[in-house]
């Protein structure tokens, strides 16, 4: 279970938000919604620990979301793709999967890429690949990740249709194993089976 | 976590291999700034020798702020840093295989090319025996502090300056016990004194600043 209690957030002089509360149970989805600038990837990075809330609190489990133990049940996904422009798809997505602690091995990583439609493009420089397919390449750590708890900061932008659907697909499948999920989008959102809650800050 | 810090390694050495102009332009930087003394100051053997440990290991210091920059820049930019901020593991591991990394494409290089570069300043061949091991324990020296300096001014505006006011002071110890070594030796004393002290500076700061250094890039991060 993931909690946050009286969350307030501050980036300079200005205040995003202040006493925000919320809990997120074993297979809910929770929308962040609110205009740019309003603080929504703010507040994914206070959810994930990479940055500290000015007041408030969230835990994780009843603990705080800091350390390794909380970190091996978080994937973060930022609105950033994280891909190297010189290495290859095939490349990009073991490393990052290494990094996160669930190493693949290279039929595992193949079938990934090409379940998110870049097959014959796996040993491709990213340079060279469109942006939506770099997006892809990112979001192809959904297929793979055991992690319960996904933060994901605007996943659907730069995908096409069927992108969308198949992540969508994902995410039902996801919470449909009792995993979380809390994502920003201004795409509107059809996960089967699943009605998200909201959280709209202005 | 052991594996982890060689996937670093990897992935590193791997992004250097497909960059490598950004390696050799570190690498030329030092053999050009060595080579321009003994032109400037003329062929008087004596002098050239005499300043040759001097000038080799400044152009290191110099050569080593070049690549500094670029630690973790790039990794900052598209967002790897913060996966890795993120990883299960500790950052401290993930920090040591990044400097590791960059000592071998950036302090490695130096390391073998100086005793060729110091035949131009005509160091006799023991010396330049000593001049590579003084730089092979005194360049991963650079790496370790650079880092941390490369951590703390992560995404600030003229960065690479600071970088080099902050850095350079901190590397004057290895300066001095590097280019020590070397001078001792050429005047017919033991350098041991002077290259135990270096390992011991690498020792230390193998211990410490992998930690410091992951501690500010969580604080460059928020």
């Amino acid at each position: 279970m993931l909690e946050a209690a009286h969350l307030t957030c501050q980036r300079g002089e200005r205040t995003l938000f202040t006493g925000l509360s919320f809990t997120l149970s074993a297979g809910e989805l929770l929308q962040v919604a609110g205009p740019n600038g309003s603080g929504k990837t703010s507040l994914l990075k206070l959810l994930c620990g990479l940055s500290p809330p000015l007041e408030g609190t969230v835990n994780w489990q009843n603990a705080p979301v800091r350390g390794e133990d909380f970190r091996r049940n978080l994937l973060y996904i930022g609105h950033q793709n994280a891909v190297k422009e010189d290495l290859s798809a095939l490349e990009n997505l073991r490393i990052a999967t290494d990094f996160a602690g669930e190493p693949l091995s290279d039929a595992q990583a193949l079938a990934a890429l090409a379940r998110m439609g870049l097959a014959g493009r796996e040993h491709l420089p990213a340079k060279v690949l469109s942006q939506g397919q770099k997006r892809r390449v990112t979001l192809a750590r959904l297929l793979v990740s055991r992690a319960p708890l996904w933060v994901l900061d605007e996943p659907l932008t730069a995908l096409d249709v069927r992108a969308v659907e198949l992540i969508q697909l994902r995410l039902a499948e996801h919470l449909a194993r009792q995993g979380m999920v809390v994502l920003t989008t201004h795409q509107p959102l059809q996960v089967p089976g699943v009605t998200p809650r909201r959280i709209e800050l202005s | 976590m052991g594996k982890l810090i060689a996937t670093v390694i990897r992935r590193d050495l791997l992004l250097a291999y497909r960059r490598r102009a950004d390696v050799l332009t570190t690498l030329f930087f030092f053999v050009i700034v060595v080579s321009l003394f003994p032109l400037g100051v003329g062929p008087e053997m004596k002098t050239l020798r005499l300043i040759a440990p001097g000038v080799v290991w400044v152009a290191a210091l110099l050569a080593s702020m070049l690549s500094l920059q670029r630690l973790f820049a790039a990794d900052y930019q598209d967002g790897t840093l913060e996966q890795m901020l993120l990883a299960p593991q500790p950052l401290a591991a993930i920090v040591l295989g990044k400097i590791v990394a960059h000592w071998m494409v950036s302090g490695l290089p130096l390391a073998l090319m100086a005793p060729l570069l110091g035949l131009q300043f005509n160091l006799p061949p023991a010396a330049l025996g000593v001049l590579f091991l003084a730089l092979l324990l005194g360049t991963p020296v650079l790496s370790l502090i650079g880092a941390i300096g490369a951590a703390l001014t992560l995404g600030l505006r003229g960065g690479g300056v600071l970088l080099s006011l902050l850095v350079l002071p901190l590397y004057i110890p290895a300066l001095i016990f590097g280019a020590g070594a070397v001078e001792a030796y050429v005047v017919g004393v033991s350098p041991e004194g002077h290259l135990s002290l270096l390992g011991a500076l690498l020792i230390f700061s193998g211990l410490a600043a992998p930690w410091v250094t992951a501690l500010a890039l969580r604080i460059a991060m928020e």
